[in-house]
């Protein structure tokens, strides 16, 4: 952004506009919370067409093949249009001002995380010198939304869908904040621009590679914690179809319910790219000295493909399973890499 | 200091299951007790798809109530065809020539694999897996093909009619048909790899709804939840009845290999054990069945003579389903009871949900099998 705020002047002089100098930033603010929104807004698009075209060839189908020609490609804006046309519906009994607010909290979180998302070098919002604690800290943002919204809704199920969210949220935040600890400590920085320039020099300078493989574990410990804390299965309980109709957002139609929708493909992308910024080497190449936003996105491409992989393979587990493996099983397999990659920086 | 009064206290959450839900397998209603996500109580709700078929069977000449039996347990028309025809004939005398009864058992069995593949997918939905509901369409989709050969129909068939079956089969069936069984044992393996031994599901199944022996029999669950509890009970066996006495085949039954008899894993693996039971079943009668009239001559306007009275059991896919029938010498019988499977078994729903989560009373229902046209009639 400071970047952009640099060049915005000449780039207006040019065009003959002539704004306030100290309007320059906030319209540099403008320009790039309309990026964010907008490729996150359209990566969600992609990504909902790729998992229904992904779960088709998992399940002997071909999914989408009309809208758009060839591929279907556009079945997702043909979805989009038909959620912005449906009505929207607010329960009678439902508690109307928190019923409203929940879906914008739920998409805000994930939106303000993308300022700290490390496409390139200078593909970047903002390098906040603590941009993974900012990430983890908006992101839980996200659950306040969708426990209002199951508390709002007046719906038992939703009730149900939310409580289970609260518990699995609180039981995987814990171990995915934990699992990055490893990798602030390797890379004496909380700031994901250094995080991943630390990784440079082909594909064993990453650090999922780095023995004695502290970082690799909590690469899979991150990875599963985030799928829990997107609700993705196999740990989408807060929504188990099969048991709470649609869990938090039963009552959510139209529109709010693609903001709940749109959220959880968005937080996908978050969580992947997150993973490959922290243990994959982020736009670094598999060779030493390649690298570009193309290979970030192709590691977060991947990572998103096992998401969905894991999903139209695995079933549910149970809550009480969810929240035994988050504390008993990932919890401590974590704070044991914490203390083993201290005691590597100490020595 | 401000005395705290003490006046929070919590109370058991009711709440509606269905008609109108994703797992209840039709219009079934069950009414839940919960405390959190622990379940302490359940009750099933049933009649919202009552369409007075016995009374219906009343008023109607025996054959033409065949239809009606293709919609009590429509997942599988056939067995429910025969349940019916078999005490027809029994009552007013019918003989079934030879190749009638093969043919016979050879669509149910096929439409017992088609059953059983159905529970098979639905049980996924239930725990959260939806691929593998996908495969097993993909193998329902060949057997229905192959019962369409025969009477153009995919999900109601009456193909199976008083006195044997409408007609006999097209040429290219029986090859069709050994195709089919080739390639299914196959399938079958992919099923466990996918569903069955993963080790998420056996999470999800074992030691969940543990339905002792001696509760199954003292609610009257038969089928593959009884035999699930360990009990050798099948109706094929102990009371041979068609050509099943000429055909070899095994009774699966609950193991504790791995976690109690009687979970609802076990009674999910019988279903699958059973898929290569039927197929074998169906080896057998595509060697032995032999050429010949496929219906009764002269079965024309059935009609008993007065007081004639039978019971029939026959094994459809899921558990024993009876038909009794009255009759008073005229065109129409004077009293018809149908005993359905799937109604003793969603009885004993209550006495094996209880203490279980809220996600296990799903897995529960999902491994009764039950379906709601049979259970309300």
């Amino acid at each position: 952004m400071s970047e952009l705020a640099a060049v915005l002047p000449g780039v207006l002089e040019k065009a003959g506009w002539s704004v306030p100098g100290g309007l320059v930033p906030v319209l540099a603010m403008f320009i790039c919370a309309s990026i964010v929104a907008a490729a996150m807004g359209l990566s969600a698009a992609v990504l909902v067409w790729a998992e229904r075209k992904l779960a088709g060839h998992f399940q002997c189908r071909l999914g989408p093949v009309y809208v758009g020609g060839k591929f279907g490609w556009l079945q997702s804006i043909a979805d989009g249009i038909k959620l912005l046309l449906k009505e929207d519906i607010i329960p009678a009994d439902a508690d109307r001002p928190l019923f409203r607010l929940a879906p914008y909290l739920v998409v805000l979180g994930v939106f303000l995380a993308f300022i700290a998302f490390p496409v390139s070098e200078k593909l970047m919002v903002a390098d906040l010198n603590i941009g993974i604690f900012f990430i983890l800290a908006v992101l839980t943002l996200e659950v306040f939304g969708v426990i209002l919204a199951g508390w709002a809704s007046n719906n038992k199920w939703a009730l149900l869908g939310a409580m289970r969210a609260a518990a699995q949220m609180v039981s995987y935040e814990i171990p995915m904040g934990l699992a990055i600890l490893p990798v602030v400590v390797e890379a004496q920085s909380l700031s994901l621009k250094s995080i991943v320039a630390a990784q440079s020099g082909g594909m064993l300078r990453w650090y999922v590679f780095q023995p004695p493989f502290f970082m690799g574990v909590s690469f899979l410990i991150f990875f599963l914690a985030g799928l829990a804390s997107l609700k993705r299965a196999p740990f989408d309980l807060p929504e188990a179809e099969s048991e709470l109709t649609a869990g938090f957002h039963t009552e959510y139609s139209g529109m709010r319910f693609s903001f709940f929708f749109m959220a959880e493909y968005a937080g996908m992308i978050l969580v992947s790219g997150l993973a490959a910024a922290l243990y994959l080497g982020g736009w670094h190449g598999i060779l030493p000295g390649q690298s570009g936003a193309m290979w970030f996105l192709l590691k977060t491409a991947f990572l998103v493909f096992v998401m969905i992989w894991l999903r139209w393979t695995l079933p549910r587990l149970r809550i009480d399973q969810v929240v035994y493996v988050g504390w008993k099983v990932l919890t401590p397999f974590v704070l044991a890499c914490v203390l083993g990659q201290a005691l590597m920086a100490y020595k | 200091m401000v005395a705290v009064e003490k006046d929070v206290r919590t109370d058991e959450l009711v709440i509606n299951m269905g008609p109108q839900h994703p797992s209840t397998h039709g219009v079934l209603r069950v009414v839940l007790k919960t405390d959190g996500e622990m379940c302490l109580d359940a009750q099933p709700d049933i009649g919202y798809l009552h369409r007075c078929a016995e009374k219906i069977a009343e008023n109607l000449p025996y054959g033409q109530f065949v239809p009606y039996t293709d919609r009590m347990d429509y997942v599988s028309g056939m067995g429910c065809n025969m349940g019916y025809c078999m005490a027809v004939e029994q009552v007013a005398g019918i003989q079934v020539p030879e190749r009638g009864e093969w043919l016979r058992v050879i669509v149910t069995e096929l439409n017992r694999i088609a059953s059983h593949l159905l529970a098979f997918g639905t049980y996924g939905l239930d725990t959260g897996a939806i691929t593998p509901f996908l495969y097993g369409f993909r193998e329902r989709e060949l057997v229905l093909d192959l019962l369409e050969m025969l009477c153009g129909a995919r999900l109601t068939y009456s193909y199976i009619r008083i006195g044997g079956v409408d007609g006999d089969v097209p040429p290219e069936f029986m090859d069709k048909l050994k195709e089919f069984l080739d390639i299914f044992p196959k399938k079958i393996r992919e099923y466990n790899k996918l569903l069955t031994y993963n080790h998420i599901f056996m999470k999800r199944t074992v030691g969940v709804g543990v339905l002792p022996a001696d509760v199954a029999i003292a609610y009257g669950v038969t089928g593959p939840c009884l035999r699930g509890s360990g009990v050798r009970q099948d109706v094929r066996r102990d009371e041979p009845y068609s050509v099943y006495p000429k055909l070899e085949f095994d009774v699966p039954v609950g193991t504790d290999e791995h976690g109690p008899i009687g979970d609802a894993w076990n009674r999910y693996y019988i279903r699958i054990r059973e898929l290569e039971e039927s197929a074998k079943i169906l080896r057998q009668c595509v060697k032995m069945i032999s050429p010949g009239p496929v219906l009764a001559e002269k079965v024309g306007r059935v009609k008993p003579p007065a007081g004639a009275e039978a019971y029939t059991r026959s094994e459809n896919a899921r558990g024993e389903l009876g038909f009794y029938i009255v009759s008073d010498g005229t065109m129409t019988p004077a009293r018809v009871k149908v005993r359905a499977p799937s109604f003793s078994n969603i009885s004993v729903l209550p006495a094996i949900v209880r203490g279980q989560m809220l996600a296990d009373v799903v897995a529960i229902i999902g491994s009764l099998d039950i379906v709601l046209g049979e259970i309300d009639r």
